[in-house]
């Protein structure tokens, strides 16, 4: 088997395996609910109460909530209901799978394939490499393939931060990314053209996916976001949304993700136009690439300054942030698939 | 400023009564246009100084970076005159309504139009309105001593404290256990790189990361400056191409460039003298299975004459490797075929001979061109056709398209046209296209309604019916290089890195005040140490409080005790 083939099986392997794990991470949230029919039809308020009631204080351990919510179910008016005998008692030993138990394997098994698949991409990229002989970052299907390594491996280092509900939408997304690699955007190996021999090669396409993963996650939290926010204004928070944050966390987490990428991506931008004096003879020439990261840029700089001014900060600056996704998604597959321009090596 | 900083700030402020020395100067400054707002004329300074405020406010940076972003999009959908006039020349004649209309809003010319500039001027002036009060606060900051201690300590974001059991033989209130244990918490402090200030009442108030703001504030300075930077290029800029045959040469004079385009500044005389040789020309295609046909390599090799009468040196020109000399650089943009033709005319005697640059249309190279052979006698030609560098083996079912662009299979497709020599007019006109009033158009001797087409091969020649023959003798490559400088862009290379520290330093450092105190109530003396985080909530501000209380209490041996 060539270096090629085995990426390219390893890869889909990683699609599969992607798509196992956004399925437990399914059913983990699913069984959430269950915690909560359980609870509505018995007390709402107290639930929500709990769910609101996450500690506003710095360094609260957001890996605590579920717990509280559960805690202060069974503690209230929940001891009436006839499923769950032990907890009437005040136990913390509840009857084997609980819903809540039931959540937590799940989760569990979510996060071991996704490090499975993990593995998996990862031989996949670094095949890739050794199959083209050069760092595999040369098109839209290499590109796709580094930056979903790069957002799965940074969102298990968040797992065991205590962000395991990045979990269901970052497997997703990964399972989309692939899949659309694989698929969609797969080239086989091929030298790069002349234009890419440089080692702004390197510098700018690797800051480029770093940054565009880290704009990936600050999204996707982003997206949790104004879903958690939503719900604790009307009051709504039940105990799937109850796994989240607080809501004004989540916004903070969600802001120092984005405000690694900002600067990263304003070198990439930077690197970019250096390496476009090289490559084609001009520093900045309005290349539909090149608008689209600028505007990517500007939207991120309204986000940081959106946080700032009254009246836009919390939601508004959210959607702002999440604009700035969709436009880089837009550059990075509108672009690439629908313009002629000098950025045109997807290969597709 | 950083309302994310200054609500944190805000509610303890009011509560504890900290004097607050970075206050939000956006709130500051947005009091103004309200007081003036009151007043029923506001005059002409007054109108002025309220559109300054107004474009100097946070809102108003937000609105115009959005503006910025929305009016950078048309022109990337829109073909552009600086970037490919000749796609607005087609959308110009197939929109015959919308063409018009585009122009005259300045839809092929986004980045030059006055309402893009508007946008970019009015956020340029309102950032620098917006630094200069911001520096002036920074300055006040800086000098200013951390805050005295608030009262209620236990009140703060992050707290710790601990009792401080009696020392031997000492009264558990004792003064000199409480100076030492704040003493220690000074000292804790600096060795974190706080500023503290010790206070009259025994406490210690304690202020770190004031380079978030410095850093904030470079950022926004080196934005101006990147703006400087781009200015400079675009007024003192030049670029120009030149299409020169391998084998001949290229003198740095306007006179000599295909196409020139400089800044208003730019002068002629700053040309610097260079002259070079093109020697050869190597490229290589892929020719796997792949993306067959793609360029890997492209080298051109060059004899370079710094200035007049300096030693020739050689160098080579390559993708991503442009050649500089004494401040111009010279890149290598494209190339293509030229094929090398002689034109016999019905005399008998050479009317032209050379390589004639044909344009590529395509990415394997199939090149449009013309021949032109003004001196012929008694009758000029003139021919017009297209180059394959490698043709199908079946021309009649795929059309004359080349397949690759290498050169495996060449052939030169022309029709011919002829006529009385023209006068010299002077009119500079296209060296790719023949302009054919005045001529007519060698039709087929066996077909007289059809014009004769023929195909040439190196080393063929055609004679042309009434005389006169064409000859391709070969092909040449010829390359497009761009000579051109750039003055000024490290200013804004320069800038930019400066905006990325900044923004790192602005980001990422969290400012931090940190209180402590020895408080003797009933006998007992209790120290506490309280934090609070000045930008977005930090994790690890009651841990790095736990962590000092412990180093500082530990010689105590105190039962201490958190708060949560
Ligand atoms: C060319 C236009 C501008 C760009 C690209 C830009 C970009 C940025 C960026 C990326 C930040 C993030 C740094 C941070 O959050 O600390 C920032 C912060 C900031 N900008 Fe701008 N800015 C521009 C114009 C302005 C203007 C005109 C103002 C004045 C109203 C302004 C005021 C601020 C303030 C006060 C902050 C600090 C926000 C904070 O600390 O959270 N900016 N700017």
């Amino acid at each position: 088997m060539t270096a090629q083939t085995f990426s390219s099986l390893a890869l889909v392997t990683s699609v599969v395996i992607y798509a196992l794990a956004f399925s437990m991470h399914t059913v983990e949230w699913a069984s959430a609910r269950k915690i909560r029919a359980d609870k509505i039809s018995l007390d709402a308020t107290d639930t929500e109460a709990a769910a609101v009631r996450e500690p506003a204080l710095v360094g609260a351990a957001d890996a605590t909530s579920p717990d509280r919510v559960e805690r202060v179910d069974r503690s209230g008016p929940a001891a009436r209901s006839p499923q769950s005998p032990v907890d009437r008692l005040g136990s913390d030993q509840p009857e084997p799978l609980t819903a809540r138990q039931r959540s937590e394997t799940f989760g569990r098994m979510g996060v071991s394939l996704t490090i499975i698949a993990l593995a998996c991409a990862i031989a996949g990229v670094v095949a890739r490499g050794i199959a083209a002989d050069r760092w595999p970052l040369a098109n839209m299907f290499e590109f796709t393939t580094m930056a979903m390594v790069i957002i799965v491996s940074a969102y298990l280092v968040l797992a065991r931060m205590g962000m395991r509900w990045l979990g269901l939408p970052v497997t997703l997304l990964a399972t989309v990314g692939n899949g659309l690699a694989v698929t969609v955007f797969y080239v086989a190996v091929a030298p790069v053209v002349p234009a890419l021999h440089s080692v702004w090669f390197f510098i700018h396409i690797t800051a480029a996916a770093v940054s565009g993963s880290a704009f990936n996650i600050g999204g996707l939290i982003t997206i949790l976001y104004l879903i958690k926010k939503r719900a604790e204004d009307k009051g709504t928070v039940g105990a799937v949304l109850g796994r989240l944050p607080e809501a004004k966390r989540m916004d903070v987490i969600a802001y120092r993700v984005l405000a690694f990428a900002f600067p990263l991506w304003t070198f990439t931008i930077a690197a970019g136009s250096i390496w476009a004096e090289y490559a084609w003879g001009r520093y900045w020439g309005w290349d539909p690439k090149e608008t689209w990261a600028l505007v990517t840029w500007v939207i991120f700089a309204c986000y940081l300054h959106a946080r700032s001014t009254a009246g836009w900060k919390g939601a508004r600056a959210g959607m702002i942030a999440i604009l700035g996704l969709a436009v880089f998604w837009f550059n990075f597959i509108g672009v690439n698939l629908l313009f002629a321009g000098l950025h045109s090596y997807a290969g597709v | 400023m950083s309302d994310t900083r200054t609500e944190e700030t805000a509610a303890e402020a009011t509560e504890v009564g900290t004097p607050e020395v970075v206050a939000g100067s956006e709130e500051a400054r947005s009091t103004a246009p309200r007081r003036k707002g009151g007043a029923p004329a506001l005059g002409l300074i007054g109108g002025l100084r309220f559109i300054w405020t107004q474009l100097t406010t946070m809102r108003t940076a937000l609105g115009l970076l959005f503006l910025l972003a929305l009016a950078a999009i048309p022109g990337s959908l829109v073909p552009q005159q600086s970037i490919s006039p000749v796609e607005v020349n087609l959308f110009l004649q197939q929109h015959k309504t919308l063409g018009p209309i585009y122009d005259k809003v300045g839809l092929f010319s986004v980045y030059t139009s006055p309402w893009f500039s508007a946008i970019y001027s009015l956020l340029f002036i309102s950032l620098i309105g917006c630094i200069i009060p911001r520096v002036a606060v920074y300055v006040r900051a800086v000098r200013a001593k951390p805050p005295r201690t608030p009262r209620y300590l236990h009140r703060m974001p992050a707290y710790v404290s601990t009792e401080l059991p009696a020392a031997d033989g000492q009264p558990a209130d004792d003064p000199g256990q409480s100076a030492a244990v704040v003493d220690a918490a000074e000292a804790g402090l600096r060795k974190r790189h706080y500023r503290v200030v010790r206070h009259p009442d025994g406490s210690v108030s304690a202020e770190r990361g004031y380079l978030r703001e410095a850093g904030n504030l470079l950022f926004h300075v080196s934005l101006v400056f990147v703006l400087i930077g781009v200015a400079v290029v675009w007024l003192w800029n030049f670029r120009g191409d030149s299409a020169v045959v391998v084998g001949n040469g290229f003198a740095n004079n306007l006179a000599q460039y295909d196409d020139f385009k400089a800044g208003p500044l730019f002068r002629e005389s700053t040309l610097s003298p260079f002259s070079l040789k093109v020697n050869s020309f190597d490229v290589k295609f892929e020719t796997g299975a792949v993306q067959t046909g793609a360029a890997r390599e492209f080298k051109a090799n060059v004899t370079v004459i710094d200035k007049p009468g300096d030693k020739p040196r050689n160098a080579t020109i390559q993708v991503n490797h442009p050649l500089h000399i004494n401040g111009s650089t010279v890149h290598l943009v494209a190339w293509g075929y030229a094929p090398v033709v002689t034109v016999r005319d019905g005399n008998g005697n050479v009317a032209y001979s050379g390589p004639v640059i044909f344009l590529p249309q395509d990415g394997n190279f199939t090149s449009a061109g013309a021949i032109k052979a003004p001196d012929g006698r008694p009758n000029q030609f003139g021919f017009e056709g297209i180059f394959l560098p490698s043709a199908p083996a079946d021309i009649t079912k795929s059309g004359p398209q080349s397949v690759f662009p290498g050169l495996y299979n060449p052939q030169l497709f022309l029709d011919a046209w002829t006529g009385k020599p023209g006068k010299e007019t002077g009119i500079p006109e296209s060296v790719y296209t023949l302009d054919t009033s005045g001529l007519k158009q060698i039709m087929n001797p066996k077909d007289k309604t059809q014009p004769l087409r023929f195909i040439l091969r190196p080393g063929y020649e055609q004679k042309l019916p009434g005389g006169g023959s064409i000859e391709l003798d070969g092909v040449q490559r010829w390359v497009k290089l761009q000579v051109g400088d750039s003055p000024g862009v490290y200013i804004a290379i320069i800038a930019i890195g400066c905006a990325v520290l900044g923004l790192c330093f602005s980001l990422f450092i969290r400012p931090r005040r940190v209180w402590a105190r020895a408080r003797t109530t009933k006998g007992s003396t209790v120290f506490e140490i309280a934090g609070l985080d000045r930008a977005d909530a930090r994790t690890g501000l009651q841990e790095d409080l736990a962590d000092l209380l412990d180093e500082v209490a530990k010689d105590q041996n105190p039962a201490k005790q958190e708060t949560p």
